[in-house]
């Protein structure tokens, strides 16, 4: 375990059980993230993991157990859920960028509107950050002008541009090209060295290993086994986790 | 052409409250659509309700009785409308449940990702719809929005039967006076019908190309 804590743990889930139906996708998840680190979470497909990253911030709504952040538990609905949800940015797989708003509105929507800012000072950062991210001359166009990695990475700018407090990143390179998703994780890992709080669902076993403090496995809705990357990818404990590496390291 | 010449007052006044039936009952319509549209997919479930009943209540009622109850019903309850407002309401409210029914057709062709990144960042359920969701939404119903009030400007001649002198009024009323003159009346008013709807359809459709997306 890692011991960057500095007091209360900025994202805690306890005894979180969700239901799909019949389906128990979440089964007593206990969960604890501290400031600035980065978990990534893996496992075979329908483990639960894209819906625990979706948990966090009420996406997925659960049956039983809670969640806060930062000391703060997650409101049911209204105005105060989505105060809530600007301080945790969210990269979805799909990129989900509005498609009818330029890059630059895509990034300065939220602050302008949630935020309060400016028109001036909302652009003004959002081109910096489409400058960190690497997309400050596709500023002007419409998401579907750009490719799926520019995409992504101005997902990620939007998301930046709110000050969040915990980023989840919900297979954020599944759907790219293999050339593009370098590009990515580049972005995520110098995130990452910043010292922004990560959870990251993710199959890119190479990013665990680079960036994150702590491998969460899961499996059937239950966290299987939860370590130090090096600790698991080389001495996993679990037969599970044995066996879905032998899966996806191999090749 | 005489004919038109000594009647042309009352084509161009008829012509006139047809526009103006049309133009008042429209805005009624997509805006009282568009609320119920929102109703429709809130998460509010009395909302939900108050839409869904609103809707299948007007959908389902002919124009003629909507237009009865609002002229001759409401008075009983001491509502006293005029018929030319009266005309309007009964347009707007009646093509309102088909303008909500169109909007959600279109909010339901957004992708439920736009919705969800909408609400990641922080936006209320009113501003995700507002932001988001509608201007997207609207992008794709231009067609099924455009026949809609097509059918609207068209029905505004039931008003005829209540006491309004828009153009379908003219034909008992003209050709009452004008017997041999049958065919003149007929061409009048569908041409006065005619320079309200063709260029609506030619305006929809420059709008539909203006407002496309790429996806």
């Amino acid at each position: 375990m890692t011991s960057r804590s500095n007091g209360d743990p900025l994202v805690r889930l306890s005894g979180v059980n969700k239901w799909f139906g019949e389906l128990h996708v979440l089964q007593d998840i206990d969960l604890s993230i501290d400031r600035g680190e980065v978990v990534v979470v893996i496992g075979p497909s329908g483990s639960g993991k894209s819906t625990l990253c979706r948990a966090i911030n009420r996406l997925e709504a659960i049956e039983q157990g809670e969640i806060t952040i930062d000391g703060q538990r997650l409101p049911e609905e209204g105005k105060e859920l989505a105060r809530l949800r600007s301080d945790v940015g969210m990269v979805f797989q799909s990129f989900n960028l509005f498609a009818h708003k330029t890059i630059l509105e895509n990034v300065t929507l939220g602050p302008i509107k949630v935020r309060r800012q400016s028109k001036a000072d909302a652009e003004k950062r959002a081109r910096e950050l489409l400058e960190r991210v690497g997309v400050a001359a596709q500023a002007d166009k419409y998401p579907a002008q750009l490719s799926g990695g520019q995409q992504q990475r101005v997902a990620i700018a939007r998301a930046l541009a709110m000050d969040p407090k915990v980023m989840l990143f919900d297979e954020p390179t599944s759907a790219l090209d293999p050339e593009m998703i370098n590009e990515v994780l580049d972005v995520m890992t110098s995130l990452a060295r910043d010292g922004m709080t990560m959870v990251v669902v993710t199959h890119e076993m190479g990013f665990a290993r680079r960036a994150a403090n702590r491998v969460v496995f899961m499996d059937g809705g239950r966290i299987v086994e939860s370590a130090d990357p090096e600790t698991f990818f080389t001495t996993p404990q679990s037969a599970r986790a044995k066996d879905f590496l032998s899966k996806i390291l191999e090749h | 052409m005489q004919f038109y010449v000594d009647n042309f007052g009352l084509f161009r006044d008829a012509f006139l409250t047809t526009l103006s039936l049309s133009l008042l009952g429209g805005l009624l319509a997509l805006v009282l659509g568009t609320l119920l549209a929102a109703f429709r997919v809130s998460p509010i479930t009395p909302l939900r309700g108050l839409a869904t009943f609103y809707v299948e209540t007007f959908r389902n009622t002919p124009l003629t009785v909507v237009f009865f109850f609002i002229i001759f019903g409401l008075p009983q309850i001491d509502f006293v409308i005029g018929f030319f407002p009266g005309a309007v309401l009964a347009i707007g409210l009646y093509t309102a449940a088909f303008v909500c029914e169109a909007v959600r057709s279109g909010i339901n062709a957004v992708a439920s990702g736009q919705a969800e990144a909408a609400r990641a960042l922080g936006l209320t359920f009113g501003q995700s719809l507002r932001e988001v969701v509608l201007p997207q939404a609207f992008r794709t119903v231009v067609p099924p929005l455009g026949n809609v009030l097509l059918a609207m400007v068209k029905n505004t001649s039931i008003a005829a039967g209540f006491a309004v002198s828009e153009l379908s009024s003219l034909l008992p009323r003209l050709v009452n006076a004008n017997a041999g003159e049958l065919v003149l009346v007929l061409i009048g008013v569908v041409v006065g019908y005619m320079l309200i709807t063709v260029p609506s359809a030619f305006a929809l459709h420059r709008v539909e190309r203006r407002v496309a997306i790429l996806r």
